[in-house]
């Protein structure tokens, strides 16, 4: 909404700047988005008249002029050709920025001083409207009366500033003059003055129409509607303050009789159509569309209805769009004799449907879809009667006022005590009265409860909450003093699931990892080719087509931040992120998916040169140090298998992760043949399900006690065919050792020299201890050929001495 | 008499020899060798001492006083000796060990959490330790938890308010995490305090310079007997000065949610110019940071909670833009940009 200071200062007393004003406004709840000076570029800008004009003494092209601008004269050189002395112009003084940007500044021109420039209407940025004909291509020349030394914006009718007002859908009221008059009223003590007509409820004094009668035919969507009948119409265009407010407030002024209807509508916040009376054939019936039917609007465009489009027609056709634009078979046009203007009350639903569907947003539409109040259709009548007596654009004889049933007239109980209550601070009975007569409130008091009768145009007032706010905002947020809640002390701590997603993200931020935030919407076919295509969520209206389906993995978000990065030459890529993807189990959805959450990781390239350390290549065991951190972190222990089944990764380079024999996740070098897509090299990538890992995890560390007794280190060597599972021998090993072998490490794998082809070294170190005694050298050493010897067997396994 | 002299002359010779070779010696083997040679059990002063039975009984305590003395002689200049040596040696290692201590340190290969993980973390902790607890709510949520229930009816103007990503007419992504006050509420129901924060994140169809399509919000409920709007104005200068500082101040502006009433726009002094005025807070002082309000009745009683026995507020917040704020950054996509470079600054 936006609201012309002039016009304001009109309806309530403000002594306030307009940017003090929009301070008190936002202050006050009603949020000011900018103030704009209409003026802006105009304010040292004068009228000034030519005394005289000469020569340049040095340049042939120039003119030395003296002008009159007002209490003194200045002499300013020019190059225009087109100035006679008498002549009437503006004149920038020294200091302007005019609309164009052009700073004006003190010159000397081949030797003779300026003190400021004529204007052209380029510079001013105005159009042939103002000025004499002459001023093509030269100086704007005025009209011979335009008043010497005035402010050339405030002769422009300029010099005004416009609030915009960005109001909150529960303050519809406010897109109306009267009520933001009132606004300011109550926010800074003032009483508005506001038309006669903003503040009566009876109908107008004028017989009812003959020949015509409204018929509603849609109760619901059209609760009231009423008409001025209009004769001896004379279209002409409409007064220069009239059309100066329209502008101010963005609306384009027409003729007389469009602009009183727009006029009154931004001054009374009720919307106004008029018709061509001698084109209504019969009565008006406001009805639903008929399949088929078709309109051809204002704008020219010929629209075909869907069927609960809301209508206002003749006997014969469709003559308007309720609420969204009218048609042009009744359109007002130069010839127009006789008026009916329609002012009713359309459900907002209703108006925010067509206007939608046709794409046609208008001010009225506006005000339909955000609540107009229906109390107020008549008295916005009456002031379009006074305007068009006033304006002499016609002469208002009859009227209809055909109404349903309307809202009930609010009461509200507010209690002082309550009050107190619920918003931390004292009040008195005076306080609570005080803001009832700020915001001109009827009511009736009686030992700190007040019963409120709240105004037909306040329609977001409905409970008692409601006027707390009220008495908070014009007593002003800054008296409620800050406390802190009373009553028992409360523990905050984080569930057990809460804190082990922010160790999960320690661990792997201490192993190196970035953390990425990505998009949980992704494209259908990459998510299909790293999730579940069968179970993935489509949205109905997707910005664009690559964020169009819910994940139902987070790697295709992870690789396109690694290729991303790649192609930023961002060349060590660890990361990972813990987020959720979100799986449907029907089409459509009846019930609310499965969110399940899942932590994910890729990483591309080596770690950084180093002095120091050697380069660590990012590859499938890299990644496989980081799970197994995770694990370790948890107390638990994966198990890896060959992976089969999983297309997009390297066959012999990848794994399935498994946790008590559950299928948790994967981890894999990506398929070379997937290396093109992405523009990545050697990939290796991980996806692990957390809720699995959240239910086994170890609740707590227990610990164990430090052994008394010296353990004894053996090394043990073997040579076994190339695709032995270091694992299986591990595991062997173990099972083999018993109790007393307490650790397995494996510390060398080998092939080459002194190695047969088709064969690999194994070397692990075996950690021996008892914790009830010292163990001798001798079990030590039966227990190491025992593991040989069943090795040996196994395996088909040579020891490596 | 004439043997002790000859034995003492001996003595002398021995051990002024010693005492001259043992300066010579530049290392601590040598030394030891050294005093083996000399004092050791086939030593040579030993041996001389040996020679000592022939000598008349007179004369042995007088022997026995000049082998001593030279002994402790010896054995004093072995100890500085090898006192010098050990000083000696000890600079030679530190000279032979120095290094060039501009060199970069060894690479620690920590990662970094992302921004907006640790703005929540800490938001959450704050929290913490104000008492509440932190709850969680489903992203793809009923058009009920999402609107109705928080007092937005269908066709209400209000929901205009957000653009909303649907996946049904009746499911959608939640635009914002008051839903989780209802769950919560429905959840706690009857017991009191609710005390709760619910970080999470949010989806509207918007994409644009200051607009993502997904992002965070953390949201607020506290609902008890007598829960006032001070209440809620103590809390959020608590966590603001947390936040933001020790020194910041909040202030608050009439606003409208339709799950709240009365509501509040926060505003906080800006923790760039302290309030004075500057390109942050664009000449005004004061930065938004959240919106709140006294939950609405018919919410409270959605949850399941009587609005005449309690009363409660609630707020939420934008977690970028406090993460904006906090880290000076001027563009909200770089957080989903992922850049790595970006990323590994925080
Ligand atoms: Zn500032």
């Amino acid at each position: 909404m936006k609201v012309s200071m002039e016009w304001l200062h009109k309806l309530v007393d403000v002594n306030q700047t307009a940017e003090e004003l929009a301070e008190t406004l936002t202050r006050g709840g009603i949020e000011v988005e900018s103030v704009e000076n209409l003026n802006k570029g105009f304010e040292k800008v004068v009228i000034g008249e030519i005394s005289s004009l000469t020569k340049h003494p040095n340049a042939d092209r120039l003119w030395v002029c003296d002008v009159n601008v007002g209490q003194k004269n200045v002499t300013i050189v020019t190059g225009a050709q087109n100035l006679q002395a008498g002549d009437r112009i503006p004149v920038a003084m020294i200091g302007a920025v005019l609309p164009n940007d052009l700073a004006i500044r003190k010159s000397k021109l081949r030797g003779v001083v300026s003190e400021g420039m004529l204007c052209s209407r380029e510079e001013l940025l105005l159009d042939a409207s103002v000025g004499l004909d002459r001023s093509e291509g030269g100086i704007l020349v005025l009209a011979a009366e335009a008043p010497i030394g005035e402010n050339f914006g405030k002769y422009l009718g300029r010099e005004d500033s416009v609030l915009d007002l960005e109001l909150y859908p529960n303050r519809p009221d406010c897109l109306a003059m009267v009520n933001v008059a009132r606004e300011v009223a109550s926010l800074t003590g003032k009483q508005p003055h506001l038309p006669k007509w903003a503040d009566t409820a009876k109908g107008l004094d004028l017989p009812a129409a003959e020949n015509l009668k409204i018929i509603i035919e849609e109760e619901e969507l059209c609760r009231r509607y009423a008409g001025l009948v209009v004769e001896n119409v004379h279209i002409a265009p409409s007064p220069e303050w009239m059309q100066r407010r329209l502008k101010a407030a963005g609306v384009r002024p027409i003729s007389n009789i469009v602009d009183i209807t727009n006029y009154c509508m931004l001054e009374m916040g009720q919307p106004l159509h008029a018709f061509d009376r001698d084109k209504i054939t019969g009565n008006i019936h406001v009805r639903s569309a008929k399949a088929g039917e078709k309109i051809v609007t204002l704008d020219g465009v010929e629209r075909s209805l869907q069927a609960d489009t809301l209508l206002i027609a003749d006997d014969r056709q469709a003559l308007a769009v309720a609420g969204v634009m009218g048609g042009v078979d009744s359109e007002v046009t130069g010839d127009t004799k006789c008026l009916l203007i329609e002012s009713a009350h359309f459900a907002g639903v209703s108006i925010r449907r067509t206007s939608r569907r046709l794409g046609l947003r208008s001010e009225a539409s506006n005000r339909y879809e955000k609540g107009v109040n229906p109390y107020g259709c008549v008295a916005t009548l009456g002031r379009v009667c006074e305007l068009l007596l006033e304006l002499g654009a016609g002469r208002p004889v009859a009227f209809l006022d055909e109404l349903k049933t309307l809202p009930l007239q609010r009461q509200i109980t507010l209690s002082v005590q309550h009050t107190s209550t619920v918003l931390g601070l004292e009040l008195k009975d005076s306080d609570i009265r005080q803001v009832l007569e700020n915001l001109n409130f009827k009511y009736e008091e009686m030992e700190g409860i007040f019963d409120v009768e709240i105004p037909t145009y306040r329609a977001d007032l409905e409970i008692e909450e409601d006027l707390m706010e009220e008495v908070a905002r014009l007593r002003g947020y800054d008296l409620i003093p800050t406390t802190l809640p009373q009553g028992d002390t409360t523990q905050g701590r984080r569930t057990p699931e809460q804190e082990f997603r922010r160790r999960l993200r320690k661990v792997l931020v201490q192993s190196g990892m970035d953390e990425v935030m990505t998009y949980t919407f992704t494209g259908a076919a990459k998510d299909a080719q790293w999730g579940s295509a069968q179970h993935s969520i489509s949205l109905l209206n997707p910005l664009r087509e690559e964020l169009s389906v819910m994940r139902t993995s987070l790697v295709p978000g992870l690789l396109e931040v690694a290729a991303k990065n790649t192609a930023r030459r961002n060349t060590e890529i660890s990361i990972f992120e813990v987020g959720t993807t979100y799986w449907g189990d029907e089409k459509p959805l009846r019930e609310l998916p499965r969110e399940v959450l899942r932590v994910a990781g890729v990483a591309v390239g080596k770690s950084g040169r180093h002095w120091l350390n050697s380069q660590t290549q990012y590859d499938f065991f890299y990644v496989k140090g980081i799970l197994e951190e995770i694990a370790r972190e948890f107390g638990l222990k994966f198990d890896y298998r060959m992976s089969e089944n999983r297309p997009r990764l390297h066959p012999g380079r990848s794994a399935d992760v498994y946790l008590h024999n559950e299928c948790i996740g994967f981890l894999g070098e990506i398929h070379p043949s997937e290396e093109k897509e992405w523009a990545l090299e050697r990939a290796v990538l991980f996806e692990l399900d957390l809720g699995v890992l959240f239910k086994h995890m170890r609740p707590i560390v227990r610990a164990q006690s430090i052994p008394r007794f010296p353990a004894i280190n053996r090394d043990l060597a073997v040579v076994v065919p190339i695709d032995t599972s270091a694992a299986a021998v591990m595991t062997k090993i173990h099972k083999l050792g018993g109790e007393l072998l307490q650790n397995v490490e494996l510390f060398d794998v080998y092939t080459g020299k002194s190695i047969p082809e088709g064969r690999k070294s194994l070397a692990f170190s075996l950690h021996y201890q008892s914790l009830e005694r010292t163990l001798t050298d001798e079990e030590v050493n039966i227990l190491n050929s025992r593991i040989l010897e069943g090795i040996q067997q196994e395996f088909d396994a040579e020891w490596r001495k | 008499m004439e043997r002790m002299v000859v034995l003492k002359k001996e003595i002398l010779r021995i051990g002024e020899e010693a005492l001259h070779e043992l300066q010579q010696l530049n290392n601590s083997e040598a030394l030891q060798e050294l005093k083996v040679k000399v004092l050791g059990k086939k030593g040579s002063l030993t041996a001389l001492l040996r020679q000592m039975g022939s000598l008349g009984p007179e004369e042995r305590p007088m022997m026995g006083q000049v082998v001593n003395e030279m002994r402790s002689r010896l054995e004093k200049a072995w100890e500085e000796r090898s006192a010098e040596l050990e000083v000696i040696a000890l600079e030679k290692r530190l000279a032979a060990e120095r290094i060039d201590i501009s060199l970069p340190g060894s690479r620690v290969a920590s990662g970094h959490y992302h921004p907006l993980t640790q703005v929540v973390e800490e938001i959450e902790d704050i929290f913490l330790g104000m008492g509440f607890q932190i709850a969680e709510g489903p992203e793809i949520e009923s058009d009920y938890y999402n609107f109705e229930a928080l007092n937005l009816p269908k066709d209400h103007p209000a929901r205009e308010m957000q653009d909303s990503f649907y996946i049904t007419e009746e499911i959608l992504l939640r635009t914002q995490t008051s839903p989780v006050q209802i769950r919560t509420m429905e959840k706690l129901h009857p017991h009191l305090p609710v005390k709760v924060i619910a970080p999470g994140t949010v989806y509207r169809n918007d994409d644009d310079a200051t607009h993502s399509p997904m992002f965070h919000q953390v949201e607020g409920l506290m609902v008890d007997q007598g829960i006032r709007m001070s209440d809620l104005k103590g809390i959020l200068l608590n966590f603001s000065r947390q936040m933001f500082g020790e020194s910041r101040e909040i202030r608050l502006r009439p606003s409208f949610f339709p799950f709240t009433e009365p509501s509040a726009e926060v505003d906080v002094s800006c923790m760039l110019c302290g309030g004075a005025g500057c390109r942050l807070c664009k000449g005004t002082g004061w930065i938004e940071i959240l919106g709140s309000g006294m939950v609405h009745p018919k919410v409270l009683e959605m949850g399941g909670y009587n609005p005449k026995e309690v009363t409660g507020f609630a707020f939420g917040m934008g977690v970028e833009r406090i993460a904006m704020l906090k880290f000076g950054i001027e563009d909200m996509r770089l957080l989903f940009d992922n850049d790595l470079r970006f990323l590994q600054q925080f």
